[in-house]
């Protein structure tokens, strides 16, 4: 191949002007004439059975023009078909504190608050379940009345390899439990949409969403409107990071207001709405043995994960398999055995967040790993060195590799901090740690069952020369559509800028999936590569005719085709296009892209894990603990991420920074924790982001492994990098003050405890962890009688004070 | 009742019927038509509404126009020097400090007022001008280098 003239190199990304400027349209910028505002009231209950729902005293309300509840749209909807257990608007029965149960249209904002608290809601109490250990026993408390054992969302159970024999021959074996506290995406953007439902019978509606081609299947199910009448455009996300990846109430809700009203509807979430809708990371418990010889070599491992799903699916199937899926790829593993149960209960439902199910199974291994080579007397990363998965390969359970950058990965972060100075020579409180990790180039199935492309791009020259590439893709901030402009341009020869993108339009574009399982610069970008490859074809096909050079022998770049031997044989490419349109018709080309067959297993369960390519990446996190009063200090972090090839480095290194910020913010700082099914911190102060000040200096490295599944050779880079930050923290607080966290978040307060200084009788420990699935330190019920005490009186409140 | 309120905002004089109790935020978003300042919390918890009014960041979320009088606000919008962007803009745009670009006008703001006040800032001092302004995507590294970049070249 021809050297490339615009990937690879650091250009601004095309949309950045309209982020830069104010101009770009989220959802909640689009006003529309005679557009009505909804709000959504929520259950402020956590299990509870809806007697009776009352909105006569809220149409009644100035300014209300329409009010739709759960009995309006019964129809069962959910992101993943087979697992389908949520309505709209809830149906007969509450499950979470916050789900939705009515909305309202009205003349403005204000008004539709107001009404919120004239719909009289009346609930029976049920018995709400708040943890694991419950959810497991509780026969006699059904969150979901079909879950066949106790609250059991799924179970499953996977086994490779001769797991007694590995064990068997193992010199050394490590059994740790580890827990994975729960934490949520907290986009800056809550979101938003309006529906417009027009005289013509049809439905618009934009939307804040990752996922607009499922979200366009569950809009025809649950409005039972023909999805041929439906239009659904993702809007620019303000940041997704997984938390739009599911179809959600306030959507479903704006549209069939506006059917009803024949009026636009605008809804959007308030911050604290967004914390209930979360869709966020699983709390998990983790139950992990490994062997190993002398050599440090893994004979066998296994793998118990325990997720608290919160109060419905959700992506649950995927998050749970995940959780198993993908320990096999970064490290040899001869037999491997997982076994994961996901529960339901009275908590918002978790999802996917960067790193969907990966993210606690990677925290676990890495730790115990550095257990291990502490152990053993290994310096931890030649010890993950010498045990690396090969690249061009077969994990035990079946999973295709093609690249495999983690050495160079490991090597780049130990040559960048200079590691052989510090590690085992630096002052107590001061640590140094490192984690390796791999994630997907987007799933290998879509989610529901099909043969069709996963991603589709549909590319248009005019005859000045512009060009038009439609792919439904949602940009959510990853860059996609630069992605899409820069592919486009490379393979046709001109620039980002004569590029218009058209995404996340059902109507418009074909369609791709979404933006989730980092699959769209790997599927989107072949797509469009594919679809520009055609078109190129038509030109260098005009081209060698006039220029007399074969078309072999030409190249596209700089506006120009020119012959590669002779390049003073050039035409430009406005008339390459007026002689392929002339010669073959308006030049429109589709291209499309589905993973190729056999890159994974064909047992029950090998649908989650394979993936054309894997990122692998490294972390090393320089800490600093302040030895009286707790504080852990990160001083930096940083991290080398294999991604195939970079096609723009300035945004793959933002990429990479951005998801080492996310996980620090996840060990230091982040938890979605719960008080008797009430969020204890739904808002920005309270959950605490890291800011300016928090955030530790970062340094992204990329490596490149140029894979052949790539559209250009690129893999991934927006979710994997975040894996490996989080062990590597928990690693270099291990370096710095010799305790051992298995736990997340690592807080000041776990450190003072640890270090015996937390009370005046305070016992040294050397680990801060569960011991097993039962959780000793919180008493649920206690809780619970908190919770309808401060219920009870808000109850009280309102009634005794209604609104006017 | 709405009442009329007299705004000045990026160099333009505007009167327009709004709610007493409405943010400038809101009556920046809703009567004026500039959607540029954004709303990530309506509590003063991310910055993302930030605002200039005659020179200083406040949070439009939290202001109500009749508190800022004839004071000069700017906007987002009002960044650019006609078809001239800002060197905040340009460099933001070169060392990718916007991702998915919705704290990117409080940023903005914030870091023109930095600029403005201090030529040629150290990191730390950057630090403590956008520390109220959260970003969720970058981990705040571009947006360091950007506004560096921009400080040479203003």
């Amino acid at each position: 191949m021809s050297e490339l003239s615009i990937l690879g190199r650091r250009l601004p990304k095309t949309n950045s002007w309209a982020h830069l400027t104010g101009s770009a349209r989220y959802a909640d910028d689009i006003h529309l004439p005679r557009m009505l505002y909804g709000r959504l009231l929520r259950s402020t209950r956590p299990h509870a059975l809806i007697k009776r729902v009352d909105v006569t005293r809220a149409l009644a309300h100035p300014g209300v023009v329409a009010i739709v509840t759960g009995a309006d749209m019964p129809e069962k909807m959910g992101i993943m078909p087979s697992t389908q257990d949520e309505t709209a608007l809830a149906v007969d029965k509450v499950r979470y504190v916050g789900e939705p149960v009515a909305a309202v249209a009205a003349l403005d904002e204000d008004s539709a608050y107001e009404a919120l608290s004239l719909i009289d809601v009346e609930y029976e109490d049920l018995e709400p379940i708040f943890t694991i250990e419950e959810a497991l026993e509780r026969e006699d408390v059904k969150i979901h009345e079909e879950a066949k054992r106790a609250n059991v969302f799924k179970e499953v159970h996977l086994s490779f390899g001769d797991l007694d024999a590995g064990f068997a021959a193992a010199d050394h074996i490590r059994d740790d439990w580890f827990f994975f506290e729960g934490n949520t995406h907290a986009p800056i953007e809550s979101h938003a949409c309006v529906a417009s439902y027009d005289a013509d019978g049809k439905l618009t509606l934009w939307t804040s969403t990752q996922v607009p081609h499922y979200l366009h299947r569950e809009m025809e199910k649950v409005l039972g409107l023909a999805r041929s009448r439906i239009r659904v455009i993702a809007t620019p996300n303000g940041g997704g990071f997984g938390g739009k990846s599911d179809p959600f109430g306030h959507e479903f809700s704006a549209a069939l207001l506006s059917m009803r009203t024949k009026r636009p509807v605008k809804i959007g979430l308030d911050r604290e709405e967004v914390f209930y809708a979360h869709r966020g990371r699983h709390p998990v418990k983790m139950h992990l043995r490994t062997g190993v010889k002398k050599d440090g070599e893994i004979t066998a491992c296994s793998l118990q994960t325990y997720l608290d799903g919160g109060a419905y699916a959700s992506y649950g199937i995927a998050t749970t398999y995940y959780t198993g899926a993908l320990l096999t790829v970064t490290y040899r593993i001869p037999a491997y055995k997982f076994d994961g149960v996901r529960v339901y209960t009275n908590k918002p439902p978790c999802g996917p967040k960067r790193g969907h199910g990966t993210t606690q199974p990677r925290f676990a291994f890495e730790c115990q790993l550095d257990k291990i080579a502490t152990d053993l007397g290994f310096d931890p990363i030649e010890y993950r060195r010498r045990i690396l998965q090969p690249a061009n390969s077969r994990t035990v359970n079946e999973l295709r590799i093609t690249t495999m950058g983690l050495g160079d990965c490991l090597d780049a972060v130990k040559r960048s901090t200079s590691w052989e100075r510090k590690k085992g020579q630096l002052p107590k409180g001061k640590g140094i740690g490192v984690a390796g990790s791999a994630y997907i180039s987007g799933a290998g199935l879509p989610i529901y069952w099909n043969e069709m492309p996963h991603s589709g791009a549909e590319i248009r020259i005019d005859r000045g020369g512009g060009v038009t590439v439609m792919c439904g893709t949602s940009e959510i901030g990853q860059g996609s559509d630069n992605m899409l402009a820069a592919v486009t341009a490379e393979t046709l020869g001109i620039f980002p800028e004569d590029v218009h993108v058209v995404s996340g339009d059902t109507s418009l574009a074909p369609v791709d999936l979404g933006s989730y399982s980092s699959r769209v610069t790997m599927m989107a970008g072949n797509a469009t590569k594919n679809a520009g490859m055609k078109l190129r074809d038509m030109l260098f096909e005009v081209a060698s005719e006039k220029l007399g050079a074969p078309a072999d022998r030409l190249n596209a770049a700089y506006r120009r085709i020119f012959d590669l031997q002779d390049p003073e044989k050039h035409m430009s490419f406005v008339e390459a296009a007026n002689l392929a349109e002339a010669k073959f018709g308006t030049l429109v080309a589709a291209g499309s892209y589905k993973p190729p067959a056999g890159i994974g297993g064909s047992y029950k369960g090998a649908g989650v894990g394979p993936t054309p390519a894997y990122s692998y990446q490294a972390s090393v996190a320089e800490v600093t603990v302040d030895l009286e009063t707790g504080q852990l200090t990160v001083d930096k972090i940083t991290t080398a991420h294999d991604c195939g090839r970079a096609l723009n480095p300035t945004n793959a290194e933002g990429q990479v920074e951005g998801s080492a910020y996310m996980g620090y913010g996840e060990i230091m700082v982040e938890e979605q924790v719960f008080r008797g099914g009430l969020h204890k911190k739904p808002s920005l102060l309270d959950y605490k982001l890291p800011t300016s000040l928090d955030t530790p200096q970062l340094e992204a490295i990329l490596v490149e492994t140029m894979d052949s599944e790539g559209p250009y050779g690129a893999k991934e880079a927006g979710e994997g990098p975040l894996n490996p930050v989080i062990p590597a923290i928990a690693n270099a607080v291990y370096d710095a003050i010799g305790v051992r966290f298995d736990e997340t978040p690592i807080t000041a307060e776990k450190i003072l405890d640890a270090l015996g200084k937390r009370d005046n009788r305070g016992v040294p420990k050397d680990r801060i962890g569960p011991d097993g699935l039962a959780d000793t330190r919180r008493d649920p019920k206690r809780a619970l009688r908190r919770l309808s005490a401060s219920t009870d009186a808000r109850e009280r409140k309102r009634v005794e004070s209604p609104a006017e | 009742m709405k009442e009329m309120t007299t705004l000045r905002v990026n160099g333009e004089t505007h009167t327009v019927a709004a709610e007493p109790h409405h943010t400038l935020l809101e009556v920046l978003r809703e009567e004026l038509n500039l959607t540029g300042t954004k709303h990530g919390c309506e509590l003063g918890e991310c910055g993302a509404c930030t605002v200039l009014v005659d020179g200083t960041p406040v949070l439009s979320c939290l202001t109500l126009p009749a508190q800022i009088g004839d004071a000069e606000v700017l906007t987002v919008e009002g960044l650019a020097k006609g078809p001239e962007l800002h060197p905040l803009q340009t460099a933001f745009a070169e060392e990718g400090a916007a991702q998915c670009g919705y704290c990117t006008p409080g940023m903005l703001m914030s870091a023109k007022a930095l600029l403005d006040a201090k030529p040629r800032p150290t990191r730390d001092d950057i630090a403590h001008a956008i520390s109220g302004n959260l970003c969720r995507c970058t981990g705040y590294t571009a947006i360091y280098e950007a506004i560096e970049k921009a400080a040479q070249r203003v």
